[in-house]
């Protein structure tokens, strides 16, 4: 099974929220805890090491296009 | 309370250096022995009588006239209790020693997660006995005592070592001053700080972990159940981790992990790992037998292989002790090593055999190194997010079942499955058993007799070499020539009342499995042919 990026919620704006409100009067701490929990718990029920190896590419390949483009943004300015 | 020095060696048992008439043989007269062995310790002492079983005569060298003091291994598994009962020894072991199976991790004050790692019945020996290193030493010692082939020369230290094509001359210092001798090959058991190492100038780089851990042996009694004992953050050891161990003659094992800043010399002074033992025992009714500190390193050589120079044990690799992957792996490099060599000698097989024992061994130390390095960094975790993980881990434990599952407080040793070019791959459909590469599983069988016994027996039996494990259907195939044969079912074979043999090896009548002379399938057949069994054969033996 590869890792699915097209949109699997009937309303994806729902998910996205449950997650910002799970943070909602939270410290950054604390937001990163809850966050360590949330991942270790989807990884698992996702069961896949191969899934779970693509997600976590593309959430380090969207990080660091993210960083170098702020630093190419910074020295335009 | 009474006086405590760090080092007391209860069990300490002396050796005298005994001149050999080598020593007075020099130069061109040099002695010449097909196989030297460095170093007298666990798997020095285990290969050697591996070997001299096999009707090798072996030198056995040492630098010291006693076996090492304190405790340092404990836990030896059962592939190593397997491989010593077919040294002679496993029964003493067992009697001796602790066994246990269970193992329980705590967080805080409560229980997190409960283990067993023998839950099924019909084996053998049991998954792991804990027992003084010392101890396990000198049966070693006294079964070498009642092989010949064995010459075992204690206070005979390795000084130099020069590499010809096809022999190594080594200088041996002793009492009575240096000796030169020539050997065919040089086994290297010289421990973590391999001297032999040195000399061959191989590199032994890895991995440095920052957290210290102090190790105590203390001599109490208790009524802690034989079980291993893991906790982090334990109430008594604050945003650490401890573990808790059985030994023989009512010694435990405590280990404590220390922050990476502590002083090694002030955290040994029994004044100083007295209260913090005593605030994890409750009492102060204890005396140290043994206290030690150390880092852990996860290191090993490239090659374990320098021309006729063969490292195994600690000297090739090293791992951190929390899985119990030290002494076991190196018991392992032994029975892996000790029929190939036995038959390079012998010139049945091509030396080019030996490049297996690298190629399978190197792959089992880069297992071990991976695993204890992952449950290494759970118990010190190298950042603040691997900290929060760990955290979450543990958390999540309490309520699920995947959370106790990812809990890593060592993992413990379980023989490799070998990807080996001696393997034959499987050819033919199995729902289960030990696919070639995997050491052979124990059952229960009856003998001829109606008697009792074991696979493992029956392998001993049939001459600890390659033998052909055959599930009966009337319908026999010769074994090639020097095969041992074990038959299990038809009118002349052994019995599988309780029906295990034949559930764990997936047997239908006619089955049969090829096996390696260290108790490894080479390969396996639902309905085995002679030119069949012969390639395999020819390939397990390195003539492929």
């Amino acid at each position: 099974m590869a890792l699915s990026t097209s949109s699997n919620f009937a309303r994806p704006d729902d998910a996205f929220r449950a997650i910002v409100e799970a943070h909602r009067g939270l410290s950054d701490g604390e937001s990163a805890d809850l966050d360590a929990a949330l991942v270790l718990i989807l990884a698992n029920h996702i069961g896949d090491i191969d899934v779970l190896g693509e997600a976590i590419a593309l959430a380090k390949r969207r990080m660091l296009d993210a960083i170098q483009q702020q630093q190419q943004q910074q020295q335009q300015q | 309370m009474p006086e405590q020095t760090e080092r007391i060696a209860q069990s300490q048992i002396r050796f005298g250096y005994r001149r050999h008439a080598d020593q007075d043989r020099n130069g061109a007269d040099m002695a010449e022995h097909p196989v030297v062995v460095v170093g007298a310790g666990p798997v020095g002492l285990s290969f050697a009588i591996d070997l001299a079983q096999r009707g090798q005569p072996v030198v056995l060298l040492d630098d010291a006239d006693r076996i090492g003091e304190g405790s340092r291994a404990i836990c030896f598994s059962k592939r190593s209790l397997e491989y010593w009962d077919r040294l002679g020894i496993g029964q003493r072991m067992v009697d001796k020693g602790v066994v246990w199976s269970v193992g329980r991790i705590f967080h805080g004050a409560s229980q997190l997660y409960q283990f067993n790692l023998l839950p099924e019945q019909g084996h053998k020996m049991p998954a792991f006995i804990n027992l003084q290193q010392f101890y396990a030493e000198a049966y070693l010692v006294d079964r070498v005592r009642e092989l010949p082939a064995i010459d075992l020369r204690w206070c005979n230290k390795v000084t130099g070592l020069e590499r010809r094509n096809d022999i190594v001359v080594l200088t041996i210092d002793t009492p009575d001053g240096p000796y030169r001798m020539r050997a065919n090959y040089v086994v290297a058991c010289d421990g973590a700080r391999s001297s032999l190492r040195q000399m061959v100038g191989a590199e032994f780089s890895g991995k440095v972990f920052e957290d210290q851990f102090l190790i105590a042996d203390v001599k109490m009694t208790a009524e802690f159940p034989t079980e291993r004992w893991f906790w982090f953050d334990p109430p008594f050891h604050a945003g650490r981790s401890a573990l808790l161990h059985r030994q023989p003659d009512d010694i435990w094992r405590i280990d404590l992990q220390l922050h990476p800043d502590a002083d090694p010399a002030v955290e040994k002074r029994p004044e100083n790992v007295r209260p913090r033992i005593a605030r994890m025992l409750g009492h102060e009714n204890f005396d140290f037998e043994w206290i030690s500190l150390y880092k852990f390193q996860c290191r090993r050589m490239d090659k374990f292989i320098h021309g006729r120079v063969i490292f195994a044990g600690d000297a090739a690799h090293q791992v951190s002790p929390f899985g119990a992957r030290g002494a076991n792996s190196g018991l392992e490099d032994a029975e892996n090593l000790a029929w190939k060599l036995d038959r390079v000698l012998r010139n049945l097989s091509p030396e080019a055999l030996l490049e297996s024992y690298h190629a399978e061994r190197s792959a089992a130390a880069d297992e071990n190194i991976r695993e204890s390095t992952r449950s290494t960094d759970f118990m010190a975790p190298v950042s603040r997010q691997e900290a929060r993980l760990r955290k979450a881990v543990l958390s999540l434990a309490k309520e699920t079942e995947f959370g106790k599952r990812m809990i890593n407080g060592g993992r413990l040793s379980v023989p490799s499955i070998y990807e080996s070019p001696l393997s034959t791959a499987d050819n033919e459909a199995w729902r289960g058993g030990p696919r070639p590469g995997t050491s052979i599983p124990d059952a229960p069988i009856t003998g001829r007799a109606g008697d009792s016994m074991f696979l493992t027996d029956a392998f001993v039996k049939a001459g600890t070499r390659f033998t052909l494990l055959e599930f009966g259907n009337g319908a026999t195939i010769d074994p090639p020539d020097g095969v041992g044969v074990i038959r299990i079912g038809g009118d002349d074979g052994l019995s599988d009342s309780a029906g295990l043999a034949g559930a764990r090896y997936d047997a239908e009548p006619g089955t049969a499995y090829l096996l390696r002379p260290d108790g490894y399938v080479a390969a396996r057949f639902r309905h085995p042919t002679r030119s069949a069994l012969d390639a395999a054969l020819a390939r397990a033996c390195g003539m492929n």
